[in-house]
């Protein structure tokens, strides 16, 4: 993962704010409930711009769909990794990578993990995830 | 609304050339006039992008034109197809009279490829997506093509018909890029390097320098003009996402609106099309909007290009140039889908002649599955 992260802006410091506690956060709307990633400055449901909070997740999701990658994007990378879409539990969709030397199947189902960067935020990673009956 | 016809179509060097986006700029737009029997005299529009900061404006500066209309619309590959509506529209309303659409890359000679892509850093991507460190746009591709094997039950092998196919077409091309490399296998392309799965290098278009371009009138002027005029009958576009997470449904695409559009405009159906022309990124990327664009129904694609109906002769002859897999691919390849449908329309391919066309479609693809955009082209009738 690449380390030299963009600083946060007005719509997303409180995000990644959040991370450097390890808790994953869902913007929402106070209004009607709508959950979205990234956090914004309108809900793109009801167009409100003064109902956004950010609320905790409940951080399990699943696999949507992913890739393992072969060949570096930059050459001090290390091949293979792969990079997934995850949807959470509350609905959007994050782009992550998944920890875990097995390749992942559609619909498995995953749990938040952190990868902390030298700035004090972390990026949230996903790792299999223990069946909940089990 | 005043019919509008291509009149003049043709491409730059393509391959390697060592030369400047504005040298091949020069040469895709005066043999594209040159095709018209027209001159830089006569153009008084320009649509084109990937110059500069302000793209059509740079071409108005360089070959000396006072523009009475430009568009340097940005969305990647299908921005060309994109630029026909929006000239169809300008001559309709009198606002230009001939413009040319015009695109060139050298980014093979000048190694100016990333494969992280490029992302700018004020967007939620460059914070909430480059950090994962996807290949830019491969990986996204990949997980589309993940996602729609894993629904509907297809395999890689499936999937390489794309690239197989398009190498059939290109062995009939002189000016492939891939012509004379002999046949591709399914087994070639599954066994090529892998990239981001389930995507090897053979499932990923060519990295060349190329462009072309295209020149646009009235059709009651282009009757009076060198070639027979290619009529401009639909058109549509969407616009759906810059980011790898804000669409829902990685199996279906944008294409699917923007062709019916096109279609609906063109009061044609897929059973009407005689010569597809679709981009060709990726293979995943030419077998969505094959299906997206009504050729096949949902969850079909695969089977339905199995037994050679997109090859040289079958049915539903697809990528006629050998595509960007095997033909030409200068980073937005969109423009060099309208030269190669209106070269069919006209009878001029040669090998690849589908004979008696009559109807192509033109559909180009921007970014990461960003942008969609299809036009219906006719001979004149």
């Amino acid at each position: 993962m690449n380390p030299d992260v963009p600083a946060p802006d007005d719509a997303t410091a409180g995000w990644w704010e959040a991370t450097t506690e390890h808790r994953l956060v869902v913007q929402t709307c106070r209004g009607c409930g709508h959950a979205q990633h990234p956090p914004r400055a309108v809900c793109v449901a009801c167009s409100a711009t003064d109902a956004l909070e950010l609320v905790d997740a409940e951080g399990r999701g699943t696999v949507d769909s992913w890739t393992v990658v072969h060949r570096a994007p930059r050459p001090e990378v290390p091949v293979p990794y792969t990079v997934a879409r995850v949807r959470l539990a509350e609905g959007p969709i994050l782009l992550t990578v998944i920890d875990s030397p097995d390749e992942p199947r559609l619909d498995d189902p995953v749990e938040v993990a952190w990868h902390d960067l030298p700035d004090g935020r972390a990026l949230p990673i996903f790792r299999p995830a223990p069946d909940r009956e089990a | 609304m005043t019919a509008v016809a291509i009149v003049g179509a043709a491409e730059c060097d393509l391959g390697v050339t060592d030369k400047s986006i504005l040298t091949l700029q020069a040469q895709a737009v005066t043999r594209a006039l040159a095709d018209a029997g027209l001159t830089l005299a006569d153009v008084d529009g320009f649509a084109t992008t990937g110059v500069s900061r302000f793209s059509a404006t740079q071409l108005a500066d360089y070959f000396a034109v006072e523009a009475a209309w430009t568009d340097s619309t940005f969305a990647g590959g299908c921005a060309y197809e994109m630029m026909v509506a929006r000239a169809a529209q300008a001559i309709a309303a009198g606002q230009a009279s001939t413009i040319v659409i015009s695109f060139a890359s050298n980014q093979r000679s000048a190694r100016s490829r990333k494969l992280g892509g490029v992302v700018f850093e004020n967007t939620p991507e460059a914070q909430f997506e480059t950090p994962y460190d996807p290949l830019n746009p491969i990986s996204y591709y990949a997980m589309a093509a993940q996602q729609y094997l894993g629904r509907f039950g297809g395999t890689r092998e499936q999937l390489a018909e794309i690239a197989v196919a398009a190498r059939e077409w290109a062995l009939l091309n002189p000016k492939a890029f891939r012509y004379g490399a002999g046949p591709l296998t399914v087994e070639d392309v599954v066994g090529s390097r892998m990239i981001s799965t389930p995507l090897t290098a053979a499932d990923c278009c060519l990295v060349t320098d190329g462009g072309g371009a295209v020149v646009l009138t009235s059709l009651e002027r282009a009757r009076d003009l060198a070639r027979p005029p290619v009529v401009v009958l639909g058109y549509g576009e969407r616009s759906t996402n810059t980011s790898m997470t804000a669409v829902d449904d990685l199996t279906t695409t944008g294409a699917a609106g923007s062709g019916a559009d096109a279609f609906a405009r063109a009061g044609i159906t897929p059973a009407d099309v005689d010569v597809l022309e679709v981009y060709d990124s990726f293979t995943i990327t030419a077998a969505l909007s094959v299906e997206d664009l009504g050729f096949c129904g949902r969850g079909e694609v695969l089977d339905f290009i199995a037994d050679g109906r997109i090859r040289p002769g079958g049915e539903l002859p697809l990528n006629t140039s050998g595509g960007g897999l095997s033909y030409c691919h200068p980073g937005q390849y969109g423009v060099l889908l309208l030269v190669e449908a209106v070269r069919q329309l006209r009878g001029e391919c040669g090998e690849r002649q589908v004979p008696g066309a009559e109807v192509a479609v033109a559909h180009g693809t921007g970014g990461i599955l960003s942008a969609h955009a299809t036009v219906v082209l006719g001979v004149d009738r």
